[in-house]
């Protein structure tokens, strides 16, 4: 086992130069995001998830959350601590309005800050993740009332939030979901049901637990249109907002699982007595709506979570191939056996993992920066390019990154070679760790359905075509550079691969089954070229960082072109396949 | 400046002596009255708003490994420097003093190269209200005597009730410094505390020792050196970071203070460092396969050692 060590200088690379954090500051509603302030925080929040999340990493692993025999939840060993010290420093709610004891600072730092405390444990980072959906949720759609009640001590994290949409027959499609909520004569709802996979729906880190339950009213549409949503606390509030009763609501059991052991996956089941008090959040039957205000916000940083379990997987690889002698490497001293780092294998696939994690970052932090403008921007023009950026890579940096978040643990697992293996070693939990992300906040099949039956027709397929534009402009801005010269070829070989596909699932947008046959692979295909376009952008801008900084940058991406971009136009046949071969497989091989 | 200060950086070998036995009523434990600086002695007991000065030396990230400059054959301390983690404890020490008194502030007061404040933006995002830097190219060399002397200068200018710094610092660690403070300022000085109450005008201070710690008191203002790890150091909230920003710090020069040039820095080095070499790679260890005699073998090895 590594330490883990806030990447400091990667996380401020990508947030000046593939995102744009001073231009942020610019904008009144982020004036006091300033350079010096930003640092500040980045150390300091590096030096907390460094020395007091990432030691508990072990433990949430291997001691994990255990249900007691009275029903509650006692999360792993040092996991109540850490999070109390957390609620202590505040760094929940730096992103949120300080009308509620946030920061008011850009969503962006928000995610810098978000990816440190992911890689210095998973499981416990849920926590304040699924807290933060839930201030999300409110913020847009609570009352004032509803807003003064909970969003205060949500935002230190002294209360936590859940997110209550999966049930037994109601996954991927939410609208599916059977739980009544029946009105009561004060105004508020009793809910009945059973929601299962619910993360931190106990635990034993706050006093208190809000949870915004989806479910339907008497005689709504069936469907996702009949769909409402409600606050319903785990400790009912007293008139002067003190904890008063527990509501009628438990968690029966939590899951076995792969990974994120710190989390607890709750069943959990509401209204077993006479019935759990809840508060619509919202209007009726507009909970799906709800809930798509806060999407992109989620999946973003469900893609973080690839880069973020990536990154910590690649520092135990790195310091392990400086450690372990094996072989003797072409030039090395007869008789001697040299450091694995010193393989040529070895030393591809160190490269391969940090320049993956240099584009998928910086994917993600440009993401939250459109997320930004789009929330901040006075420009009506601005905030709405801004609006539609976000919409069109929210699903690429979920999907993308967090397949690349199984692939990259994984190469950190072969790194080790058989210790890889042994769990002892650590590697493992990080590859076991990252395997629900693609999963969860919506498979990434739904993310790449939602990105070409979605997203490419936004503005009459305006959105897409401007950010072909810009991957044009990339190319263009390395003319005459001699070493980037191969990333100049490469990303204009996927950026027409990436065209031509673009255009082929417009003509044949009546074929729906075609389409989402090819749905994943162009996902794949537009993403990778993204983080091309983003390597190539960073290798661009560090030329005024000195020698040093330019020859890392362009050193990244050029090895990423060659190994990942120039895959991307052997990809064009996968989307362009149409469903005829899988509609036969179904008949036959599949059936 | 005392002769014996002088003495005590000529000579690291020589065992300190400690300050609080030195002046100590071997009976009651209680300092004999020391005057402070004359008139400026604040009236501790009258007022409960207490002014504790930190003394924060700001070091290199001991995570990244530093380097040694051949030619002044000191550690190269070019790149950002970090809060000493030694001097965390005092700074905590020192909010919770203030906080059980109800009313007062902590001041910090560090000296290093280049008006360096990123060490002390973090013990003013932990709380403390404002911080002395002095920075001065003649101050390039300074021993500890030096260090010491521009401490208590700085120190003197705030008028504190309590002056506290860690045991030793954990990149220099001669450990003399805090003591050199005192005896420069003509205060009282308590080493190794692992706990401080503030009774009227008087400290009532745990001191650890091998055996366990001794109860002392003394009166204010005293120098007290805190033991590593007796308290437990608050990260900062992201709120005290942003706050930390507006909070004045004082930056001075040795002028400032009044010291002269030849006093400090490689000038006033009472020590000199002669040669500097790689430590020696650690030689294999030997293993002891039991043949039914190890414990026997080990017990002889212990022995060679004079361990036992
Ligand atoms: C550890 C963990 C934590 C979770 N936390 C929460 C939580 O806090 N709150 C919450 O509400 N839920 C939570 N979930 C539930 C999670 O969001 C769902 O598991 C997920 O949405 C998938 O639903 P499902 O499991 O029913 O899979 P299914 O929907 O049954 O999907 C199975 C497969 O079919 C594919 N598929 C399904 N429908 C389609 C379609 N229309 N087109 C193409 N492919 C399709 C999927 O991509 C997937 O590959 C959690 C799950 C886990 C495992
Ligand atoms: C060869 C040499 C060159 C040096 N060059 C410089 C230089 O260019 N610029 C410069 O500023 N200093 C310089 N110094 C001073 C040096 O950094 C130390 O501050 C000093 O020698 C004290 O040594 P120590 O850390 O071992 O003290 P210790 O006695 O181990 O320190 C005990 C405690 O005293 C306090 N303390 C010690 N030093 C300081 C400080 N500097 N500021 C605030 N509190 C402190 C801390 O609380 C510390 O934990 C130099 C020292 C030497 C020996």
């Amino acid at each position: 086992m590594t330490e883990y060590r806030a990447p400091l200088d990667d996380i401020r690379f990508a947030l000046r130069h593939a995102a744009n954090i001073d231009a942020l500051a610019e904008m009144a509603a982020y004036a006091h995001a300033e350079p010096d302030l930003v640092d500040g925080l980045l150390d300091e929040a590096g030096r907390f998830f460094e020395q007091v999340v990432a030691p508990t990493n072990r433990d949430g692993d291997t001691v994990g959350a255990v249900r007691n025999a009275d029903g509650s939840i006692t999360t792993a060993p040092g996991h109540a601590k850490a999070y109390g010290q957390m609620c202590d420093a505040g760094w929940g709610g730096i992103g949120f309005p300080e009308e509620y004891g946030g920061g008011g600072l850009p969503w962006l730092l928000g995610i810098a800050v978000q990816e440190m405390m992911t890689s210095a444990n998973m499981g416990f980072s849920l926590c304040p993740l699924l807290t933060q959906g839930a201030i999300d949720a409110l913020l847009h759609h609570g009352t004032e009332v509803q807003k003064e009640t909970y969003l205060r001590k949500m935002v230190t994290g002294e209360w936590t939030g859940t997110m209550n949409l999966t049930e037994p027959h109601a996954g991927s499609d939410v609208g599916a979901l059977t739980t009544k909520a029946a009105p009561a004569a004060d105004g508020s709802w009793l809910i009945t049901g059973q929601k299962i996979f619910i993360t931190y729906g106990d635990h034993d880190m706050a006093e208190n637990i809000i949870h915004l339950v989806l479910a339907r009213t008497p005689g709504s549409p069936p469907g996702t249109k009949g769909i409402s949503l409600f606050i319903v606390p785990k400790f009912l509030l007293n008139d002067d907002g003190t904890l008063g009763d527990a509501n009628d609501l438990s968690c029966v059991s939590i899951e076995h699982k792969l990974g994120i052991h710190a989390s607890p996956t709750c069943v959990m089941s509401y209204g077993d007595n006479e019935g759990a008090i809840g508060y619509m959040l919202g209007e009726e039957n507009q909970g799906m709506h709800c809930m798509f205000t806060m999407m992109n916000n989620a999946r973003l940083s469900v893609g973080l979570e690839g880069v973020a379990l990536a990154e910590r997987a690649y520092q135990q690889a790195l310091a392990y191939s400086h450690e372990r002698l094996q072989g003797r490497a072409i030039g090395a001293e007869p008789g001697t056996s040299s450091p694995i780092v010193d393989h040529q294998d070895v030393q591809r696939m160190l490269l391969d993992m940090r320049s993956s994690i240099a584009a998928i970052r910086g994917l993600c932090y440009r993401n939250a920066e459109a997320l930004d403008i789009a929330a901040a921007s006075t420009d009506d023009d601005v905030r709405q390019r801004a609006d539609e950026l976000a919409a069109l890579l929210t699903p690429l940096s979920k999907s993308w990154g967090t397949d690349l978040g199984c692939e990259l643990t994984s190469i950190g697992v072969q790194v080790h070679g058989g210790m890889g293996f042994i769990e002892e070693t650590g590697a493992a939990q990080h590859f076991r760790d990252a395997r629900i992300a693609p999963i969860y906040e919506g498979t990434n099949g739904i993310q790449a359905i939602d990105l070409v039956g979605r997203k490419l027709g936004l503005r009459g397929g305006g959105v897409i075509a401007d950010h072909l534009g810009s991957i044009a402009a990339t190319v263009a801005s390395m003319d005459g550079i001699a070493e980037l010269q191969s990333v100049r070829t490469i990303l204009a070989s996927a950026l027409e691969a990436v065209t031509e596909a673009t255009q082929w699932l417009a003509e044949n947008a009546g074929d729906m089954p075609a389409v989402l046959a090819g749905a994943m692979a162009y996902l794949d295909m537009l993403a990778i070229t993204t983080g091309g376009q983003i390597l190539a952008d960073g290798a661009v801008a560090a030329r005024s960082l000195g020698a040093d900084a330019a020859a890392e940058r362009a050193l990244l991406a050029r090895f990423f072109a060659a190994n990942r971009l120039a895959g991307v136009p052997g990809k064009v046949p996968a989307v362009t396949a149409g469903a005829a071969d899988l509609a036969q497989a179904r008949a036959t091989i599949l059936s | 400046m005392t002769d014996e200060a002088t003495e005590l950086t000529m000579n690291k070998t020589r065992k300190v002596p400690d300050a609080t036995r030195r002046s100590s009523d071997s009976k009651s434990g209680r300092y004999l009255g020391r005057p402070a600086w004359g008139e400026t002695q604040p009236e501790v007991a009258d007022s409960s708003a207490m002014k504790v000065v930190v003394c924060v030396k700001q070091i290199p990230d001991p995570a990244d490994p530093g380097a040694l400059d051949p030619e002044t054959k000191t550690l190269k301390r070019d790149s950002k420097l970090i809060l000493d983690e030694s001097d965390s404890y005092g700074v905590e020490m020192a909010l919770q003093l203030v906080d059980a008194a109800g009313d007062g502030e902590v001041h910090l007061v560090s000296m290093a190269p280049n008006n360096e404040v990123s060490g002390l933006r973090t013990a003013l995002a932990m709380g403390a209200a404002s911080a002395t830097i002095v920075s001065d190219d003649a101050l390039q060399g300074s021993d500890a005597l030096g260090t010491a002397k521009v401490l208590a200068a700085a120190i003197a200018r705030q008028e504190p009730d309590l002056i506290l710094a860690a045991t030793e610092s954990s990149d220099g660690y001669t450990g003399t410094v805090p003591e050199m403070v005192a005896a420069l300022m003509d205060l009282p000085s308590v080493t190794f505390a692992k706990s401080i109450a503030i009774d009227g005008g008087a400290a009532k201070i745990q001191r650890q020792t091998e055996a366990g710690y001794d109860e002392v008191e003394c009166p204010l203002p005293a120098v007290v050196s805190v033991t590593a790890g007796v308290v437990e150091p608050r990260y900062p909230s992201f709120k005290g970071i942003m706050a930390a920003k507006s909070k004045p710090v004082d930056e001075l020069t040795i002028g400032d203070l009044g010291i002269d040039a030849d006093q400090v820095g490689w000038a006033g080095a009472g020590q000199e460092i002669v040669a500097i070499e790689d430590a020696p790679a650690r030689e294999a260890g030997e293993i002891i396969e039991d043949d039914g005699d190890a414990h026997e073998r080990i017990v002889a090895f212990l022995d060679e050692l004079k361990v036992l």
